[in-house]
C-alpha cells in the first residue's frame, strides 16, 4: 500500500476548499488503509514552504511541489505522472471542480488507469478503495473498483475539509520536464470576476422564488434574504416566463441544475419539472402557504405559512445572528 | 367556486386564427428554393406510414416508376422527434389490415418487434353504478374482441418508420407542415415550419425559415386536428352536406403490474361520469392487458374517454381517470404496480355522416384526419392502416396512368371495410347527445339492429356550441397522492415533454373570457396549460394564463373554443408505450 | 486545415434512463439523438470555417458506436460537416471513458486534424472531459468547458468558467477543445441539408483499421470494475412547521440553520 496522492488547487495564496476536502478525505482513508496521504501542488512562488506545510493540518504528511503554470491541467498531469513514477501511489484523488476533471481524465489516459467522476463517497473494503457515484439523475449509486491505479474525482462539495490537527507536512520539491503539448496552452487571464452574471450553479446558498411570490416586486424579499445569507437568487420557469426574473436564474428541467448547501424555496410548489433541477441540494427549506404542495414531500424543513410575513422577519433574524 | 351558472358558449369567443390565410400558401417558391418529392405524406402516424409502406412496396416492384419520382420518391413529415412520439390510442386492433400490409409477419413477430402485446381471449363489460360496485353485463356485440390484438400505436409507428426507411422513404422528423401549397385549384405540396422563432414569433439568431416541398400527390395524415386538413376542408368544400365533426378526449396510463390481467375490460358508466343530462357526460373506460414479449413485463393500458360534448366546465378527463382508478375493480388490477406512461389525445367521434369528402385535386385524407374512427366499438387503428393502404394504391395507379386526380380513392374507401363498418354505426352515437338515459335505449336499438335503425341521418351538434356552466363534477376528484393517483404536471413530465423555453405559443385562444369558459379550458386540458390567476374575479371576465410549454398536443382545445396550431417541429411529448 | 468534430448518439434526454438488468449497464435501447452538446461543437466548427480567419478545407464528423450511430453522423452532416467516419466494432462495446477516448484518438490520428471539437459532456455517461483523454493520446493541448472560442494569432483563444472565475487560455494548434452549451446557439439544419446528408461520404472503420489494441477497450479492457449498484442513502423525512406565530417560527428556522452550520 503505497499511499494516496491528492491534487491541491490554489489561487492567490489560498488552497481551494474542495481540494482541502479531498485531502481530509484521503487522510481518513489512508488511516483506514494503514498508509499515508500526500498532496501535490503546482504553481509559482506563492507556494511557500509555510503555505504548503499547512496541508499537514488536513492530514497530508508530505507535499510534492513543482514549479509550473497555474490553472492549467496538462502540466499537472506531467507532475503527477512523475510523482507516481517515483513513489507509486495507489490512488489519486481530486476534489470537485473543473481542473479535477481535466487532470484526472488526462492522467487516466497517461497511466492507463481507471477513473471515476462525480464521486460522492469512498468506501474501504478488503484493503481497497471503492468509489461510489450517483447515476441516472441521482436515483442509484454505482460502485467502482479499480484493477490497478485508481483515479477518483469528487463531486463538488462532496468532501468536507476537516482539520485533523496533524503537524506540518514535509515539503518535497519535484523537478519535472513538461511534455511538449503541456506548454502549448498559455493562461492569458485567470479568475476574472464578471459581477453582473451571478452563476447560480456555483452558489453555496440559493433563495429561489416561484409563483407564490405573487408579483415581480416580491423578488426583493428573496434578494434581501440571499444577501444576508451570502447567496444568490434563483427562479422557477413559471416566473421567468412571466418576466419576473431573468432566464439566467432559472432552475428546473430546462434551465440550470444546482446542488447548493442550502436551497430555500419561497412560493414554489415543487412540481417535478422544478424538483429535478434542485433535488440534489444538501438542505432544502420550503416556505409555501399550501399544506399540500409537493415540495413538502422532499424538503428537509417545510414551513406552511405566508412568505410575505416570514421572509422579511427571517432576513432580520439572520442579520442579527450574523452580527 | 361561486360561478354565475350562466351559460357560456365557447363558439362565441373564437380564437384569433385566420385559417385560409395562415395555412394555405398560394403558389410554390422558385425551383432552387424548394424541394421536390414524388409523394409527400403529412403525418408519420399509423395511417401516413401505412400509405408510405404500401406505396414503397408497390414501387419496389416497379423500378421505372420509382426512378421517375426522382431522388425522393416518398417523404413523410412528422412533427414529433420520432414517428410515434405524438401517437396514442387504447388500443385493441382488428388484425386484418396490418396482416395485409405485411403478409410475411406473424403476430408473434409483431410482439417481438415490440408493438403488439397479445391476442384477446377474454373480455368483460361492466356498468358502474357508483365507485364501489360493478355490474357485469353480457358483452354487447361492438365490444366483442376475440382474436383482436392489443397494441401500442406509438410503438407501431416506430416500427412502420423503420420499414419505410428501409423501403427508401425520407422520414423528416422534427418537421411540422404548416401550410398547404395550392396552385390553380390544386394541392401541389406543403411547406415545412419555421424553426428558431421566439415567444412572440420574432426570428431569433438561429432562425431558419421552412421550405416548400413540391409533390405530385400529397397525403394528409395529420390525425385528429390537422391544421392543413382543416384548411383543405374549407378550401375545397370537403364538408359540404356533411354533419359537423365532433370530438372525444382520451387520457391514458400504462402500468406495470404484479399480476397479469387476463381479459380486456370496458366500462360503460355511468360512474365516474355523472348521469344528469344537464351535465352532458358521455364516455367510458378501458383496461387492456399487455404482455411485453421483450422484457416479460406484465403491463396494463388503462384509459378514460369522454365526449367533448359535455356542459359542465369542471369536467376533467385526467381527473376522472384518477377517480376511476379508485374503484375496487381497478385497484384489484393496479395495486402494487407502477405507472410507466401517461398521455392524452383527442379523436374524431362523428363517424360516417361527419366524414369529409376524402379527396381533392392533388391530395387525399387518410386515417383520423378523415374521421375514420368507429367510436361504438372503439376501433380506428385498422381503418387508419386500411385507408393508408388504399390511398397508396390509388396514388400508385394515378402515377402509373398519368392521372391527375385521386377521386377513385373515395369509392375505394366507401366500398372497403372502412366504409361498410362506419356506415353500420352511422347513427349509433348521436342519440347520446340527449344524455345517457334518454339516448341509451336508442343507441341499444341501433346496436341490436346492426345499424338498420334508426333510419335516415341523425344530426350532430358542434361541441363548441354547447353552453357551459360551472358544475360539481370536480368535487369528486381525488387529491393526487403521487403514487397511485397523479397530478397533471407530474404526468406531463413522464411524457418526456421537451418544449423550448422560448418557443412561440402555438395555442390560440382569446385571453380575456368569461369565467365559465376559462374554467372549461382549465379543467379540460390534461396538461394543465390553462390557468386562472388566483386574484381573478369569481364572476365575469378573467385573464387566462396559457402555459403552452406544457402542451402535449392532444387537440382538445380546438373543440371548445380555441385552436391548436402547428408547433415548432421537435416539441411536445415523446410517447413510447401509448 | 481540417476540423474533426467528435459526436455521439445518446438516449433522448426525455426518455427515462434505466439500467438493463441483464448487462448491468445503461439500457441504450430506445430513442436516440445527437448529443445536444455536440450540436454546439458542430456550430463552433461552422463558425470557425465561416469566420475565414483560418482556411478550413473540411469538417469531418467522427463517432464511435453501434449501427444506429450513423444517425448522429447524418445529423452532424446536415449541420455542415463535409463527411463522416463511423468507428464501429464489437470489441469496443462497453468501453468506459478512458477506453473510448483512446479509441477515438486512434481514429483521429489517421485524420491528422488541426482542431478537434466536441461537446464537453453527454447526457448519458454523465462524465466530462473525454476531450482530455483524447488530447493526451493525440499529444495535443486541451481545454474543456469552453464557452467562448475565437481564432487569435493563428491559434485559439478560449474562455471558460473555472473555480475562481473566468479563465482565458490561448492554445496553439493542433488542439482539442470541449465546448459547453453556452458557447453558441446551434443553427437548425435546412430540409435540403437533412435530405442531402445521406449522400455525403460516410466511411465505416473497425478497430483494426485504425490500430486500436483491442485489449485496451471494451468492457474487458476497462480498468474500472463497475456493475454494482445500490440505492442512494434514504433521506430523513423532513420537519414541517405550521406558522402560527411568525416570530417564533423564524426563531425555529434560524436554530435549524445554525444546527447545520448554514449561518
Amino acid at each position: 500500500m503505497s499511499g494516496i496522492l491528492v491534487y491541491v488547487l490554489h489561487f492567490e495564496g489560498a488552497f481551494n476548499k474542495n481540494s482541502l476536502g479531498a485531502v481530509s478525505e484521503a487522510a481518513k482513508l489512508a488511516g483506514e488503509l494503514g498508509t499515508e496521504a500526500h498532496a501535490v501542488v503546482v504553481g509559482g512562488d506563492d507556494l511557500t514552504d509555510e503555505l504548503c506545510a499547512t496541508l499537514g493540518s488536513y492530514g497530508a504528511t508530505k507535499v510534492f511541489r513543482a514549479k509550473g503554470p497555474e490553472g492549467l491541467a496538462q502540466p499537472v498531469v506531467d507532475v503527477i505522472d512523475r510523482v507516481l513514477d517515483d513513489h507509486g501511489h495507489d490512488y489519486v484523488i481530486f476534489g470537485g471542480g473543473l481542473l479535477g476533471f481535466e487532470i484526472g481524465a488526462g492522467l487516466a489516459a497517461r497511466r492507463n488507469a481507471g477513473v471515476t467522476m462525480e464521486v460522492t463517497n469512498i468506501a474501504v473494503e478488503d484493503g481497497r478503495l471503492i468509489a461510489e457515484r450517483p447515476i441516472l439523475g441521482d436515483s442509484q449509486i454505482s460502485r467502482s473498483r479499480y484493477k490497478g491505479l485508481g483515479i477518483i474525482i469528487g463531486r463538488i462539495n462532496a468532501f468536507e475539509a476537516k482539520e485533523s490537527g496533524g503537524g506540518a507536512a514535509a515539503v518535497v520539491d519535484v523537478e519535472v520536464e513538461y511534455s511538449p503539448w503541456s506548454t502549448r496552452a498559455r493562461m492569458v487571464t485567470r479568475g476574472e470576476q464578471r459581477g453582473a452574471d451571478v452563476n447560480i450553479e456555483d452558489a453555496d446558498v440559493l433563495v429561489a422564488g416561484g409563483r407564490g411570490l405573487g408579483r415581480a416586486e416580491a423578488f426583493q424579499l428573496c434578494e434581501d434574504l440571499a444577501n444576508v445569507l451570502g447567496g444568490a437568487v434563483a427562479a422557477t420557469r413559471a416566473v421567468v416566463d412571466a418576466g419576473w426574473y431573468p432566464y439566467s436564474a432559472q432552475i428546473g428541467q430546462t434551465g440550470k441544475s444546482v446542488a447548493p448547501r442550502l436551497y430555500l424555496a419561497a412560493g414554489i410548489s415543487g412540481a417535478i419539472q422544478h424538483k429535478v433541477g434542485m433535488q440534489a441540494s444538501e438542505n432544502i427549506v420550503a416556505i409555501n402557504k399550501d399544506r399540500n404542495a409537493p415540495i413538502f414531500e422532499f424538503s428537509d424543513l417545510g414551513i406552511v405559512g405566508d412568505l410575505h410575513q416570514i421572509l422579511p422577519k427571517l432576513t432580520e433574524a439572520v442579520k442579527a445572528k450574523k452580527g | 367556486m361561486a360561478g354565475s351558472n350562466g351559460r357560456v358558449v365557447p363558439a362565441a369567443y373564437p380564437p384569433p386564427v385566420d385559417s385560409p390565410n395562415e395555412f394555405i400558401k398560394r403558389g410554390l417558391d422558385p425551383e432552387d428554393e424548394r424541394i421536390e418529392v414524388g409523394v409527400a405524406i403529412v403525418g408519420g402516424g399509423t395511417a401516413g406510414l401505412a400509405a408510405a409502406n404500401r406505396l414503397l412496396q408497390l414501387l419496389a416492384d416497379d423500378p421505372e416508376l420509382m426512378e421517375s419520382l426522382g431522388e425522393v420518391p416518398v417523404a413523410v413529415l412528422e412533427k414529433a422527434k420520432t414517428c410515434g412520439g405524438h401517437n396514442l390510442s387504447g388500443a385493441v386492433m382488428r388484425p386484418g389490415p396490418l396482416q395485409e400490409l405485411y403478409p410475411d409477419l406473424t403476430r408473434e413477430d409483431w410482439r417481438k418487434e415490440g408493438f403488439a402485446f397479445g391476442e384477446v381471449t377474454k373480455e368483460a363489460v361492466y356498468m358502474l353504478p357508483n365507485g364501489r360496485t360493478k355490474l357485469r353485463i353480457p358483452t354487447p356485440p361492438p365490444f366483442k374482441n376475440h382474436g383482436n390484438e392489443v397494441i401500442s400505436v406509438s410503438a407501431l409507428a416506430r416500427f412502420q418508420q423503420a420499414k419505410a426507411e428501409e423501403g427508401g422513404a425520407y422520414i423528416l422528423t422534427e418537421t411540422a407542415a404548416t401550410q398547404l401549397v395550392v396552385e390553380d385549384g390544386r394541392v401541389v405540396g406543403v411547406r415545412s415550419g419555421d424553426k428558431g422563432r421566439g415567444k412572440e414569433g420574432e426570428p431569433l439568431a438561429n432562425f431558419e425559415p421552412g421550405t416548400d416541398i413540391k409533390a405530385r400527390f400529397t397525403v394528409l395524415a395529420e390525425g385528429c386536428w390537422g391544421s392543413l386538413t382543416g384548411a383543405a376542408i374549407r378550401e375545397f368544400g370537403l364538408a359540404r352536406n356533411r354533419e359537423p365533426q365532433v370530438w372525444e378526449l382520451g387520457v391514458k396510463e400504462v402500468w406495470k403490474v404484479p399480476r397479469p390481467l387476463d381479459r380486456v375490460i370496458h366500462t360503460i358508466g355511468p360512474w365516474p361520469l355523472r348521469l344528469s343530462a344537464r351535465y352532458g357526460h358521455i364516455g367510458g373506460t378501458w383496461i387492456y392487458p399487455m404482455k411485453d414479449a421483450r422484457t416479460g413485463d406484465d403491463l396494463v393500458s388503462i384509459g378514460l374517454v369522454v365526449d367533448l360534448e359535455y356542459a359542465d366546465a369542471t369536467t376533467s378527463a385526467h381527473d376522472l381517470l384518477q377517480l376511476f382508478k379508485l374503484h375496487p375493480l381497478v385497484r384489484g388490477i393496479l395495486e402494487g404496480g407502477e405507472r410507466v406512461a401517461w398521455g392524452a389525445k383527442a379523436l374524431p367521434g362523428g363517424g360516417y355522416w361527419s366524414m369529409p369528402a376524402l379527396s381533392m385535386p392533388g391530395a387525399v385524407l387518410v386515417g383520423d384526419a378523415g374521421g375514420m374512427v368507429d367510436t361504438v366499438s372503439l376501433k380506428g387503428v385498422h381503418h387508419s392502416i386500411l385507408s393508408g393502404k388504399l390511398a397508396a394504391e390509388a396514388i400508385y395507379r394515378a402515377l402509373k396512368q398519368g392521372d391527375a386526380t385521386l377521386r377513385e380513392y373515395e369509392t375505394m374507401i366507401e366500398q372497403s371495410a372502412v366504409g361498410r363498418e362506419l356506415y353500420k354505426v352511422r347513427n349509433t352515437r348521436q342519440p347520446f347527445q340527449k344524455g345517457f338515459l334518454k339516448g341509451g335505449p336508442i343507441v341499444n336499438l341501433a346496436i341490436a339492429t346492426r345499424g338498420l335503425l334508426p333510419a335516415g341521418r341523425l344530426r350532430w351538434h358542434r361541441n363548441d356550441h354547447k353552453p357551459m356552466f360551472i358544475g360539481k363534477t370536480h368535487e369528486a376528484y381525488p387529491q393526487p397522492d403521487g403514487r397511485y393517483t397523479f397530478d397533471k404536471l407530474s404526468s406531463v413530465f413522464i411524457t418526456g415533454n421537451a418544449t423550448r423555453d422560448d418557443a412561440p405559443n402555438h395555442i390560440r385562444v382569446q385571453r380575456r373570457v368569461p369565467r365559465e369558459l376559462a374554467e372549461t379550458w382549465k379543467w379540460m386540458c390534461p396538461a394543465g396549460v390553462y390557468e386562472i390567476p388566483e386574484d381573478a374575479p369569481d364572476e365575469g371576465y378573467v385573464d387566462v394564463i396559457v402555459n403552452y410549454t406544457n402542451c402535449v398536443q392532444c387537440g382538445a382545445i380546438t373543440a371548445k373554443g380555441g385552436r391548436l396550431t402547428p408547433p415548432e417541429g421537435g416539441d411536445g411529448p415523446l410517447y413510447t408505450l401509448t | 486545415m481540417k476540423i474533426c468534430v467528435l459526436v455521439k448518439e445518446v438516449p433522448d434526454a426525455a426518455v427515462e434512463k434505466r439500467i438493463d438488468p441483464s448487462t448491468g449497464r445503461m439500457d441504450r435501447s430506445g430513442e436516440k439523438n445527437l448529443n445536444p452538446y455536440d450540436t454546439h461543437a458542430m456550430e463552433a466548427a461552422m463558425q470557425i470555417k465561416e469566420g475565414g480567419q483560418i482556411p478550413i478545407d473540411e469538417i469531418v464528423a467522427v463517432t464511435m458506436g453501434p449501427e444506429s450511430a450513423v444517425r448522429a453522423l447524418h445529423k452532424a452532416v446536415s449541420l455542415g460537416a463535409d463527411r463522416s467516419i463511423h468507428l464501429s466494432d464489437e470489441a469496443l462495446a462497453g468501453s468506459d471513458v478512458a477506453a473510448t477516448g483512446y479509441a477515438l484518438a486512434k481514429a483521429l490520428e489517421r485524420e491528422q486534424p488541426d482542431i478537434v471539437l466536441l461537446g464537453q459532456q453527454s447526457d448519458d455517461g454523465e462524465c466530462y472531459t473525454i476531450g482530455a483523454v483524447v488530447a493526451e493520446h493525440l499529444k495535443a493541448p486541451s481545454v474543456t468547458q469552453v464557452i467562448k472560442l475565437d481564432v487569435v494569432d493563428g491559434g485559439l483563444r478560449c474562455e471558460r468558467q473555472a473555480e475562481y472565475g473566468y479563465d482565458t487560455v490561448q492554445v496553439e494548434l493542433p488542439a482539442v477543445i470541449s465546448v459547453g452549451d453556452a458557447i453558441n446557439t446551434p443553427r437548425y439544419p435546412t430540409l435540403k441539408a437533412i435530405m442531402g446528408a445521406r449522400k455525403k461520404p460516410l466511411e465505416k472503420v473497425a478497430a483494426g483499421d485504425v490500430g486500436i489494441d483491442t485489449a485496451r477497450v471494451g468492457a474487458e479492457g476497462s480498468q474500472v470494475q463497475c456493475g454494482e449498484f445500490k440505492a442512494p442513502p434514504a433521506k430523513e423525512p423532513g420537519t414541517i412547521i405550521e406558522d402560527e406565530d411568525t416570530d417564533a417560527t423564524v426563531q425555529q428556522i434560524v436554530a435549524w440553520l445554525e444546527e447545520r452550520k448554514l449561518i
